[in-house]
C-alpha cells in the first residue's frame, strides 16, 4: 500500500521532470535547426542564383563576341573576295586565333546555295534555301540557331550574318563547336550531383547534360517557371532528390541555363548541423533521463528513510505519551487505594486488639477470627506491594549520580540470576566491550533494570537456551544489547510490552510492572530502551544509557 | 514505655478513630484531630510530645503548612510524616523542615510503635536538657 504510494510519486516526479526539461530543448531544437536551415537554403539559394547569373553572362558574351567577330568580317570582305577558299581559310584561322570555337565557315548567296566552304564536312554547293534559319537570317540580318543536326547528321548550332552589297544580299555562316560551348556550359557544373545545360523554349536540350538526357531530346523542366532574371525553384526528381534549380535565360539567344544541384549535398553543413544538434539532444535527453531518475530515486529513498524515522519518532512519542498517563493515573490510583488500606490495616489490628480481651479469649471461635484476620492483614500486604511496585521502584527516589561502571553492574545482577538460569538449563553469554567509560549514573536502578530485563528474557525461553548480553559505548550513549532466543513476541505484544500490567506470564506469576519501572527508570536517567522482536527467534531489548563523564572530585 | 501524648492528624475519621483507641489502649494519650487548623488549636492548649501528620490531606492546611506552624508554636514537638509514594518529595522538605521521621501509609501499628517511642524519647532528652540548663542558669544566678 505504502510502496505503491512512493511509486506513484516517483512516477509523477519523473513525468513532470521530464516534461519541464523536454519540452524547452525540443522547442529550441527545433527553432533553432529551422531557423539555421531557412538561412542556410537562402544562402544556398543565392550561390545558386549567382552562379547561374555569372555563367549565362559568359554564354552571353560568347556568342556576342563570336556574332560579332563573324558580323566584322562579312562587312570589311567583298562577296567575290570570300569565294576564294584559301582566303576564307585563312579568316576561319584567324578568326580561331583571335576568339576559338570556330569549326567551319560558308558563304552562302541570296538564293541559299553555298557557294564557298571551309571546314571539315563536304557542304560546297549545299542549298539552305529550304532551311528554316534561312529565312530568319535574311529577314532579321544575324541569326544564332538551335542546336540541329543538319546535313552532317551531328548536333551542332550556328551563327550567321548578312550582308547588303549591291542590293544582294549574301550570308556567312559559321558553325560553334559544339564541344566547346557545351564545355563552357559544364564548367558551371559542381559536387558530385550538379548538373548544368542549356535548353531552348520548348525544353529541348541545347547542350549535353550530366543527368537523365542527350543533346536534342526533350529536357522535363518547364521553362515557364523562369523568368528573365536569375530564377531558383525547388523540385523533387523521378530518384525522390530533392533539387534546386536556377535558370536564367540568355540576352543574345532564347536559350535557358539550368544549373542545379541537390540540397542534399548542398546542404552538407546543414546535415552536419543537424546531426550535431541531434546528438547534443540526444545526449542531453540522455544525461536528464538518468539524472531525473537517479535524483528521484535518491528523493524517494529519502523520502521514505525520513517518513520511516518520522513513523518511529511517533511511536516512541506515543509511546511515552501513554506510560506518562498511565503514571499519572497509577499515582492516582495507589493514593486512593492506599487510604483504605490504612483504615482496613487499623481496624483489623483493632479486632486483634479486641481479642486479647478476656471476653473473647473464651470463645471457640477465637482461632477462627484471628486466622481471618491474618488473612485480612496478609491480602492488604498484597494489595499494598502491588500499589509499592506500581509506584515504589521510580518514584522512590530521583536518580543518585554516582561512578559507574556498566559491564560490572551487569555482572553484579548476572550473580543473582546465575543459580536460576542453571537450572533451566540457559546459558548466558557476554560480550563486553572493554575499557566501556566510567559513567555518571545510579548503579541501584541500573541494577534494578537490568534484573528486569534479563530475568525476563530468561522466563522468556523457559527452559534450554541462551541469553546473550552485549555492551559497547559511542560519544553520547552506552549500548546494552540484551538478546535471547526465546519464542519472540507477536507486534501487538511488542507495543504493550512496556504498559503497566502487561504480563504474558500466567496469572500470579509476573505483575507486569518489571518493564514499565525499567523504562520509567531509563526514562528518568536520560536514556532510553527498546524492544525488537520476532516470533520464533527471539526478542532483543536495547538499553542506551547517557554516556556522562562523572565529575572529577 | 513512659507515658507521653501524641497528637494524630489524619482527614480520614475512621483511620483517626481507631488508631487513636489503640494507642489509648497501649497507654498512649492519643488525641485525633481532622484537619491542620484543628491540630494548631490542640498545640496551643496542652503540651504535646509527638504529632503524627498525614501530609496529604484536602482542603484547609496541607501537611507541610501545618508542621511550620507546628514548629513555631511548640519547637521541640516531634513530628512524624505519614506519606503515600507519591509525595516522596514532600516528605523530603518535611524532613527539612524538621520533621522527626516519615513512614509509608497503610502503616501497621506494630512499626508505628517504634518510632513513636523514638521521637519521644528525643524530644524527652531535649526537655531534659533544657530543664538542666535551666537549673544550671539558676544555680548561675543564685
Amino acid at each position: 500500500m505504502k510502496t505503491t504510494v512512493y511509486a506513484r510519486l516517483h512516477r509523477r516526479i519523473i513525468t513532470l521532470a521530464l516534461i519541464v526539461s523536454f519540452t524547452p530543448l525540443f522547442i529550441v531544437g527545433a527553432t533553432m535547426y529551422n531557423k539555421v536551415a531557412r538561412m542556410y537554403n537562402n544562402k544556398v539559394e543565392e550561390q545558386i542564383k549567382y552562379r547561374a547569373r555569372a555563367q549565362a553572362e559568359a554564354l552571353d558574351l560568347f556568342l556576342k563576341e563570336r556574332t560579332a567577330i563573324l558580323g566584322a568580317i562579312a562587312d570589311t570582305h567583298n562577296f567575290n573576295d570570300m569565294l576564294d577558299e584559301k582566303r576564307l581559310l585563312r579568316i576561319i584561322d584567324l578568326m580561331n586565333l583571335r576568339a576559338g570555337a570556330f569549326v567551319d565557315l560558308g558563304v552562302i548567296d541570296g538564293s541559299g546555295r553555298q557557294q564557298a566552304y571551309v571546314g571539315p564536312y563536304e557542304l560546297k554547293g549545299k542549298n539552305y534555301y529550304e532551311q528554316p534559319w534561312f529565312a530568319e537570317v535574311m529577314s532579321k540580318g544575324v541569326y544564332v540557331s538551335d542546336v540541329y543536326m543538319g546535313y552532317r547528321q551531328l548536333p551542332h548550332f550556328i551563327i550567321a550574318v548578312r550582308r547588303n552589297e549591291n542590293q544582294k544580299s549574301w550570308i556567312l555562316r559559321a558553325t560553334i563547336d559544339p564541344d566547346i560551348f557545351g564545355d563552357i556550359v559544364r564548367s558551371a557544373q559542381i559536387g558530385k550531383t550538379g548538373d548544368a545545360y542549356l535548353v531552348n523554349k520548348e525544353g529541348i536540350y541545347q547542350t549535353n547534360p550530366r543527368f537523365g538526357g542527350k543533346i536534342l531530346s526533350k529536357n522535363n523542366v518547364d521553362t515557364t517557371h523562369f523568368g528573365s532574371n536569375a530564377t531558383v525553384i525547388e523540385h523533387t526528381n523521378r530518384q525522390g532528390q530533392n533539387l534546386f534549380y536556377a535558370g536564367t535565360w540568355l540576352k543574345n539567344k532564347n536559350w535557358l541555363l539550368v544549373i542545379s544541384q541537390g540540397s542534399f549535398e548542398e546542404l552538407s553543413d546543414l546535415t552536419a548541423i543537424r546531426n550535431l544538434e541531434a546528438t547534443i539532444i540526444i545526449v542531453g535527453i540522455l544525461a536528464i533521463v538518468l539524472t531525473t531518475f537517479f535524483i528521484s530515486r535518491l528523493v524517494i529513498i529519502r523520502l521514505q528513510e525520513a517518513d520511516k524515522k518520522m513513523g518511529e519518532l511517533n511511536a516512541q512519542l506515543v509511546q511515552s505519551d501513554k506510560l506518562a498517563a498511565l503514571g499519572k493515573m497509577a499515582a492516582g490510583v495507589a493514593h486512593e487505594i492506599n487510604n483504605p488500606l490504612a483504615v482496613i490495616l487499623q481496624k483489623t489490628g483493632w479486632m486483634e486488639d479486641l481479642l486479647e480481651e478476656e471476653a473473647f479469649q473464651k470463645s471457640e471461635e477465637l482461632e477462627e477470627f484471628r486466622t481471618s484476620i491474618k488473612k485480612i492483614e496478609e491480602h492488604v500486604e498484597r494489595a499494598r506491594k502491588v500499589v509499592h511496585n506500581m509506584l515504589g521502584y521510580a518514584r522512590k527516589m530521583e536518580p543518585r549520580m554516582e561512578d559507574v561502571d556498566v559491564n560490572g553492574t551487569i555482572n553484579q545482577t548476572l550473580s543473582l540470576l546465575e543459580n536460576h538460569a542453571r537450572i533451566n538449563n540457559i546459558e548466558i553469554k557476554t560480550t563486553f566491550q572493554q575499557e566501556l567509560p566510567i559513567i555518571a549514573s545510579d548503579q541501584a536502578q541500573l541494577q534494578q533494570v537490568f534484573l528486569n530485563i534479563i530475568s525476563n528474557a530468561i522466563d522468556a525461553i523457559g527452559k534450554n537456551g541462551r541469553v546473550e548480553i552485549e555492551t559497547s559505548s559511542s560519544d553520547s550513549i552506552i549500548n546494552v544489547l540484551i538478546s535471547d532466543n526465546g519464542p519472540g513476541l507477536t507486534e501487538a505484544q511488542q507495543k504493550k510490552v512496556f504498559d503497566p500490567f502487561y504480563t504474558t506470564k500466567q496469572t500470579g506469576k509476573g505483575t507486569g510492572l518489571g518493564l514499565w519501572v525499567t523504562y520509567s527508570i531509563i526514562e528518568k536517567l536520560g536514556g532510553a530502551v527498546f524492544l525488537t522482536s520476532r516470533i520464533g527467534k527471539g526478542s532483543t531489548f536495547t538499553v542506551q544509557i547517557p554516556n556522562i563523564t562523572p565529575e572529577k572530585k | 514505655m513512659d507515658y507521653f501524648s501524641v497528637l494524630v492528624v489524619d482527614d480520614e475519621e475512621d483511620f483517626l478513630e481507631t488508631i487513636v483507641k489503640r494507642l489509648k489502649k497501649r497507654k498512649v494519650s492519643a488525641i485525633g484531630v481532622k484537619s491542620g487548623e484543628e491540630a494548631l488549636e490542640v498545640i496551643k492548649e496542652m503540651p504535646i510530645d509527638v504529632v503524627i501528620l498525614d501530609i496529604k490531606m484536602p482542603g484547609g492546611m496541607d501537611g507541610i503548612e501545618t508542621l511550620r506552624e507546628i514548629k513555631k508554636i511548640q519547637p521541640i514537638c516531634e513530628v512524624i510524616l505519614l506519606t503515600g509514594h507519591g509525595s516522596m518529595e514532600t516528605s523530603i522538605e518535611g524532613m527539612k523542615l524538621g520533621a522527626f521521621d516519615y513512614l509509608l501509609k497503610p502503616v501497621k501499628l506494630e512499626e508505628l510503635l517504634p518510632k513513636l517511642a523514638d521521637a519521644f524519647e528525643k524530644k524527652d532528652t531535649q526537655d531534659q536538657k533544657i530543664r538542666s540548663a535551666q537549673i544550671k542558669k539558676l544555680f548561675r544566678y543564685s
